[in-house]
């Protein structure tokens, strides 16, 4: 205690030595470089490894499992599925939610209501929301056919989930429905933080609605676009459910992007090849990474805090 | 801006807006239905399965309505042995992941909010990081770890990854509402004597409620939710958590979608009702951590 004392007179006010530090930080830090940080670096020595297809290390691989990886005829198919998902469900997302935030931040009789059906999407399990839409885009016996068919839009059922033109856009229906609540909620926060007497101003100068959102709401917004953007490209990336359980039942590499191709081959394909599952993983980690340094250089992310 | 033949159409403009304002208590409203009927559909179609037969659910063409209302599916899952087990392993799983989070995440948050020291930003940048890396892509290495443990199928597997791949987001909301405490209401605790861990407690924590309960309903419900990492650790069925078990009521062999729908529901509904209690906060919560 005496000690403790001294510490604090010795410093300035509201600065504290590396031992105390580690006192308050200690647990936390452990359990990041144990749970977070060991795997990472158990994932990097896996993929310079070969593997028995029970999981037992039978040598070292060099960059075999990298060359595999890289040089394996479905890559490209799977890059390419993994930029239209994450594209379209971001700038999807974003685009709508933004416009969901308008009118959930709007004063109207039973907004709490609607808040809460809001929330629905965003609080259940994505397995849960995607066994959900595996059976209403069903062929025989899902709602979306059997509505559509009722309505006499079509005359025979579509196979939403076979027909390989139409499995990408029904994934990313889902993803975008499921991701918009989260980003809405978001965008509303911001739009909460936005000062009203900016509006009441821009009112009396006689500015127009349009004029408003475009010079007030829009960059007073910035920093929670950034977040909604950031965070979403990291969400929708590491996306596992919809896409595993939505194309199930279809073989093949076709329609993954490079986490279900990553875990497929790992845990799912005839040779439960563990070493270049693991070359993916560190494959997916950099590229994410890129994608949101990227995006954060290119949207000039520190610009607000340094003026 | 002043000459009259700018100012005519400004004044019409306003006339329009009157005229907006007495039709928006009718229009939000109605819109309002519109957009909860947009999000809950799906939802009522899984209530409306889970309320019928499972051989009706498998009906050509398919109906939105029952034809026979039966609640038999909620009571085949209660009473299923399978889904007990299922049930336990995500209660236990998701209250100890958010207790560990909570003791962890709660000393980090308030001393990275409040004093400066070497290595703070090398710590911060630590737990930015920990929030791009989501278990998903990282699977292999959890795996190989656990099983170089020994803990593949166990809680504690578990437990431990949910807990640490949530700390990043709790320290992030708490962290927030910390640093927008004023310091004198900690000089002042310090003053009548309170030690930090002290002040903490006794004088913090209670002025940060709304961001305590952000935080604790944020990592039960990721960890409720979670489902990557039990689909790969776990294989024993007894060991399963809800997300991965129920799904067993819908394979190859059998199709049972009014219990996997029902399992559903019961596996939701209290996660509803959480995220709708702190609604409020959700806001707040959020506008604090994140958007400064």
């Amino acid at each position: 205690m005496s000690r403790a004392l001294a510490t604090r007179r010795r410093r300035p006010r509201g600065t504290a030595g590396i031992a105390e530090a580690l006192l308050w930080l200690g647990p936390a830090l452990i359990l990041i470089l144990g749970i977070v940080v060991d795997p990472a670096v158990a994932l990097v020595g896996t993929s310079f490894g070969t593997y028995s297809i029970t999981g037992l290390r039978k040598g070292d691989a060099g960059f075999q499992n990298y060359i595999a990886f890289l040089t394996s005829p479905d890559l490209g198919k799977v890059v390419w599925n993994t930029t239209v998902w994450v594209g379209v469900v971001v700038a999807m997302t974003i685009l709508l939610s933004l416009g969901l935030a308008q009118f959930l931040s709007k004063e109207f009789f039973g907004r709490r209501f609607v808040r809460w059906a809001v929330i629905v999407p965003w609080a259940a399990a994505l397995v849960i929301s995607s066994q959900l839409f595996r059976l209403m885009y069903d062929y025989y016996h899902g709602i979306i056919n059997g509505l559509l068919l009722w309505l006499g839009v079509i005359h025979k059922p579509i196979d939403w989930l076979g027909n390989p033109a139409l499995i990408m856009p029904s994934m990313i229906t889902v993803g975008i429905f499921v991701s918009m609540p989260f980003t809405a909620y978001l965008f509303v926060a911001g739009l909460n933080a936005i000062p009203g007497d900016l509006y009441e101003a821009a009112r009396i100068d006689g500015a127009r609605p349009s004029q408003i959102y475009r010079r007030i709401t829009l960059p007073l917004l910035r920093p929670a676009i950034l977040i909604g953007v950031v965070l979403n490209m990291i969400y929708v990336f590491n996306s596992f459910p919809i896409i595993w359980i939505l194309n199930g039942s279809n073989p093949g590499f076709g329609n993954d992007t490079l986490i279900t191709y990553m875990y497929k081959i790992a845990f799912k394909s005839a040779q439960h090849d563990v070493g270049m599952s693991a070359a993916a993983g560190i494959f997916n980690v950099i590229l994410i990474l890129i994608a949101v340094a990227i995006y954060l250089r290119f949207t000039n992310w520190r610009r607000r805090d340094e003026s | 801006m002043t000459s009259p033949v700018v100012a005519m159409p400004r004044r019409r403009y306003a006339r329009r807006a009157r005229g907006w304002k007495n039709a928006r208590r009718f229009v939000l409203p109605i819109a309002g239905l519109g957009v909860m009927a947009f999000f809950l559909w799906p939802y009522i179609v899984m209530l409306f399965d889970a309320l019928r037969p499972s051989g009706e659910v498998l009906a050509t063409p398919p109906t939105f309505f029952p034809k026979t209302w039966t609640g038999s599916a909620f009571v085949q899952v209660i009473t299923d042995p399978a889904f007990q087990n299922w049930l336990k392993t995500s209660l236990i799983v998701a209250v100890c992941a958010t207790v560990i989070v909570m003791v962890v995440a709660i000393p980090a948050a308030y001393f990275t909010a409040r004093f400066s020291f070497r290595g703070r930003m090398i710590f911060l940048g630590l737990v930015v990081v920990t929030q791009m890396f989501a278990p998903t892509s990282l699977v292999v290495g959890i795996y190989r770890e656990f099983y170089d443990l020994g803990l593949v199928n166990s809680y504690t597997a578990l437990i431990l990854t949910d807990a640490a791949f949530n700390i990043a987001f709790a320290l992030w909301i708490l962290q927030g509402f910390f640093a927008a405490i004023p310091k004198d209401v900690e000089e002042a605790a310090e003053l009548d004597g309170c030690g930090r861990l002290g002040t903490l407690f006794r004088i913090m924590l209670p002025l940060t409620l709304p961001g305590l309960v952000t935080a604790v309903t944020f990592t039960f419900i990721a960890a409720w939710n979670e489902y990557v990492v039990a689909l790969t650790l776990i294989q024993d069925d007894a060991l399963k958590p809800l997300t991965v078990g129920i799904n067993s009521y819908v394979t190859a062999y059998q199709q049972n979608w009014s219990q996997l729908f029902a399992a559903s529901l019961i596996a939701i509904v209290p996660v509803v009702i959480l995220f709708a209690l702190i609604e409020k906060h959700l806001v707040g919560g959020m506008t604090a951590g994140a958007i400064k």
